[in-house]
């Protein structure tokens, strides 16, 4: 871990303001969404304190707006900055579990098929090639149909949301277990490892103490690079009805909602959220870039 | 080529006006951690005809001299300082397009790794006629002709046939082979080759630098023959000069620098060739490495590894003096 | 040539098997497809009827293979939802898919490869500089945003274009073109725009990067040491080196289009077979899955044909095994 944040990682960091600012803006982001029930001015999901008067209200700098409702209301009179703030608790969430999920399957079986090799190399590769063949959010939409199909429809929206970070995990590892795989043919060949195996330590401590440190670079950026798409995934499934229940609303279902209202003149309530949605990942894929090219002799 | 050294400038020359004129060139390379000076006050001639060697280990400099006189130092690189002449013409402060006419016209190039050389989705013969028709005001059915005849020329057996060949239909010696007629087709009176034989087989090297140096004598064409083999400079070349650190060190005629070195770099070079003529125990080697471009040490390059070294050569930077037969950049010749 | 085609059908084999497996495990596994088709009132008597009918009390390979030959025929039974022959809705939907992926891949590569290719060359010029952030933003937009935001701009405030469906359709055949009519190309304009957009950006990005590898090359050092002008080494000699990634990553992206459809056709209700699948997936309609899978792993695989056949035009090196010279 220690050698990629040495001097030239950090430099490279305080030398490009856009990545400065863009790590900041993540940092606001993720704040703003763990620490919602604490910072958001109301709370969306209090049926209570909800006003259904206060309904369709205008962002506050309009005239028409109230001030205690600065991005303007919903239909139920929800608040949209704090629906927005909650609603991008559950797409982090998500995002991050579902790039968790594949890092640890993807690194787990790339790093088995490259140092197994044989015929466990040659299935397990052939599956993420058959997979890779398929853009990820369709293979994702097709795990979450299958598995909606699989489902009772009271337990399916129980467990919605592992449901999604399932799909989107499971249509990501391959970009992993290929590049680990990869590197861990790089290394498995290289003198120490042969020096390891031959004073008879155990495949999975050389794996572990020897080839995972040297591919956890990559990774990192794969990762990262990741996490974008993640959040845009859960978006989208979001957004075409069929990722997280309507009770936990994420970003992506606050838009759907709000696409009801284009029309009718009330784009707020899905502009917000969606602007929301660019600048969290936008902020992270500009992060995602620059870990890359900083790290790029590493990749290449 | 004439013996007898007797014009005083920089690694002295025979009496006729250089063909290529370089002075006191300073190539820098800015870095995060400060400027790095990858040439340092580099100056030699070559004339007509002349083929000089340019000798060092790796990072001495060599193939940036190569770079600079083509024009083609890789960004960030600059010179800073100094000015290459071409026929008396300074070509080191042309727009890229004047300077792009010179290339290959006036100066020919040949790379070090003929794999990687050649653009491999397009025929030799196509490539051959591009760079001639490019320079000369022929048509495409005559600069094919020309083509097909500098296949035969570099010993391209059936050139007639492979002229319509892709590259990697030839074997490596073959492609240099190729890569030197694109060099000259143009019928440059220089050639820059950096390293031509390095990437390829032991039993192949001779071949290729015999090839070349018969061609330079048939078209009259100078050369830079860049290298770090003894043995390839020793045979080929007129003079010669020996680089280090960013610096020439040592300049003179090859035989002069080959059998009477006088920079003790030099000798201690010459002293890890195995002469031919005579068994020898152990080859002598020369402690130490050389350093990199961030950490030159002041006064003498090379006198942390100099078993020669005294006090003037830790604080002051020798020239290149007068030392018997060659020029070498040593206090040891300090006429004071 | 012909030999080369053949393993390369050869090899995508294997694809297709195991996505018809995928499918025909859907099919047969995944819910109770009797109990969805008999509805709620039915007798033990109907019940056995439809299994046999439907073949589910053959073994594991005969009811596979019955799946593969029917499926071959184009055969996909009957939708769950809209007990409609599968079969005859794709048929029906496909044609606004093939129309609206097709504008937008001719986008996407019209606009995108030339931007690439500038960028790449002029790596610090201010137009590069803008087309760089315009791509990095274009990544990071979701197609359904670009949607709503073009629909918001051009349909909602200035009224210019239509939100949502085809337009007038013209029929040709069992084929409906929107081509031939004036509200049909309108009604095209912004799916079109919203699918091309995000693979606008990839290709621009990947020309770019191919571009700037290509040009750190020795043969393009060689070919400027040789003093062939810029317009050559740029437009002769990089650009062509770099069209064998960017046509392996064009086609996939092709498809990718065909798959992202499913996204604006849905933001902008455009009766495509992308709408077909959203429905059924929400509806868990197995059939209809099971059956774009299978015509989604058809497209790839045809696609990935041809951009085997594209790199042997362009790269010498698979064209000739081995000539002399050795």
């Amino acid at each position: 871990m220690k050698n990629f944040f040495d001097s030239d990682l950090w430099w490279s960091f305080t030398r490009s303001p856009v990545t400065m600012i863009s790590a900041v803006t993540a940092f606001v982001c993720i704040a703003g969404a763990v620490l919602a029930p604490l910072l958001a001015p109301h709370n969306p999901f209090d049926l209570a304190s909800l006003q259904l008067m206060d309904a369709f209200k205008p962002p506050a700098w309009t005239g028409e707006g109230d001030a205690t409702y600065p991005l303007g209301t919903d239909d139920q009179g929800r608040d949209v900055l704090s629906a927005i703030m909650y609603g991008a608790r559950v797409s982090l969430l998500v995002g991050f579990c579902a790039v968790l999920f594949s890092t640890t399957l993807g690194v787990a079986l790339g790093l088995l098929a490259g140092y197994l090799g044989g015929r466990v190399d040659a299935v397990l590769m052939r599956i993420a090639d058959i997979q890779l063949t398929f853009p990820s959010i369709l293979v994702a939409l097709l795990v979450d149909g299958v598995v909606r199909a699989a489902l009772p429809r009271d337990v399916h929206d129980q467990i919605a949301i592992f449901v999604v970070i399932f799909a989107i995990g499971i249509s990501n590892w391959p970009q992993f277990a290929r590049t680990v795989r990869g590197s861990t043919l790089v290394e498995r060949n290289k003198e120490y490892v042969q020096a390891a195996r031959v004073i008879g330590l155990s495949p999975l401590r050389i794996m572990r103490s020897h080839v995972l440190p040297n591919v956890l670079g990559p990774v990192l950026v794969i990762a990262t690079l990741n996490l974008g798409f993640a959040i845009l995934a859960e978006a989208t499934l979001s957004f075409l009805g069929v990722g997280v229940p309507p009770t936990q609303p994420s970003l992506g279902t606050l838009i759907r909602i709000g696409n009801d209202f284009l029309f009718s003149g009330e784009w707020w309530i899905t502009i917000f959220p969606g602007v929301a949605l660019i600048v969290m990942v936008l902020s992270v894929n500009l992060l995602g870039d620059w870990l890359r090219d900083a790290l790029n002799p590493k990749l290449r | 080529m004439s013996e007898t050294e007797t014009l005083p400038a920089a690694g002295s020359a025979p009496a006729t006006a250089p063909l290529l004129s370089v002075r006191n060139l300073r190539v820098e390379f800015p870095t995060r951690r400060g400027t790095l000076v990858a040439l340092d006050d580099v100056s030699f001639d070559i004339h007509p005809g002349e083929v000089l060697g340019v000798v060092g280990e790796s990072g001495a400099g060599k193939s940036m001299t190569g770079a600079a006189i083509i024009g083609l130092l890789e960004p960030p690189g600059r010179i800073a300082a100094g000015s290459i002449s071409l026929a008396g013409k300074r070509i080191d402060n042309l727009p890229y397009e004047q300077m792009r006419r010179i290339r290959g016209r006036e100066i020919g190039a040949i790379f070090q790794d003929p794999l990687t050389t050649l653009n491999p989705l397009y025929t030799v013969g196509r490539q051959l006629v591009e760079t001639i028709t490019t320079h000369l005001p022929v048509g495409p059915a005559e600069a094919r002709r020309r083509a097909i005849e500098w296949l035969e020329l570099v010993g391209i057996p059936a050139a007639a046939q492979r002229v319509d060949s892709y590259p990697h239909e030839f074997s490596g010696g073959m492609r240099q082979r190729v890569v030197i007629a694109l060099a000259l087709c143009a019928e440059p009176k220089l050639v820059v080759a950096d390293e031509p034989t390095t990437a390829l087989d032991v039993s192949i090297q001779a071949q290729v630098i015999a090839l070349l140096k018969r061609l330079a004598r048939e078209k009259g064409t100078a050369m830079m023959l860049v290298t770090h083999d003894m043995g390839v400079i020793a045979e080929t070349a007129d003079r010669v000069a020996v680089m280090y650190a960013g610096r020439i060190i040592e300049i003179g005629a090859v035989r002069s620098v080959v059998k009477e070195a006088a920079h003790p770099y030099t000798a201690g070079l010459m002293g890890s060739i195995p002469p031919i003529s005579h068994r020898v125990e152990r080859l002598e080697q020369i402690d130490g490495a050389m350093p990199r471009l961030s950490a030159i040490p002041p006064g003498c390059p090379y006198n942390p590894r100099c078993p020669r070294v005294f006090d003037k050569c830790l604080t002051l930077r020798p020239e290149l003096l007068d030392a018997g037969a060659t020029r070498a950049a040593c206090w040891l010749y300090d006429p004071k | 040539m012909f030999a080369f085609i053949v393993s390369r059908i050869l090899q995508a084999l294997p694809v297709m098997l195991t996505v018809s497996l995928i499918s025909f495990a859907m099919f047969a596994y995944v819910g109770d497809p009797v109990a969805i088709m008999l509805g709620q009132d039915f007798t033990e008597a109907q019940r056995q009827a439809l299994v046999q009918q439907l073949g589910l009390d053959q073994p594991f390979f005969v009811q596979f293979a019955t799946f593969l030959g029917n499926a071959v025929q184009g055969e996909f039974g009957l939708s769950y939802r809209l007990s409609r022959p599968v079969a005859e809705l794709i048929a029906e939907r496909a044609p606004a898919t093939l129309e609206l992926a097709l504008c937008a891949a001719f986008i996407a590569l019209a606009v995108g490869v030339p931007m690439g290719v500038y960028t790449g060359l002029y790596r610090h010029s201010w137009l590069s500089r803008f087309f760089l952030t315009f791509s990095l933003i274009g990544v990071s937009l979701p197609t359904f945003l670009i949607g709503i935001l073009l629909i918001l701009t051009f349909s909602v405030w200035l009224g210019w274009l239509p939100s949502f469906g085809r337009g007038d359709v013209a029929r040709l055949g069992w084929w409906s073109t929107g081509f031939l009519s004036w509200s049909g190309i309108k009604a095209l304009i912004l799916p079109a725009i919203t699918l091309g957009l995000f693979q606008l950006t990839l290709i621009m990005r990947l020309v770019r990067s191919e571009m700037l590898e290509v040009l750190r090359t020795d043969y393009i050092k060689f070919a400027r040491a040789r003093g062939l002008p810029n317009r050559m080494v740029h437009f002769g000699h990089a650009l062509k080196n770099t069209l064998v990634p960017v046509i392996t990553i064009a086609g996939l992206q092709l498809g990718a289009i065909i798959a992202f459809a499913i996204v604006t056709e849905t933001v902008f209700q455009w009766p495509g077979m992308g709408l077909l699948f959203i429905q059924s997936v929400g509806a868990a309609d197995i059939p209809v899955m099971a059956a774009y899978l299978m015509l989604i792993a058809a497209v790839f695989v045809t696609i990935n044909l041809i951009v085997d056949l594209l790199y042997y035009a362009v790269d010498p090196r698979l064209r000739i095994g081995r000539g002399g010279g050795h």
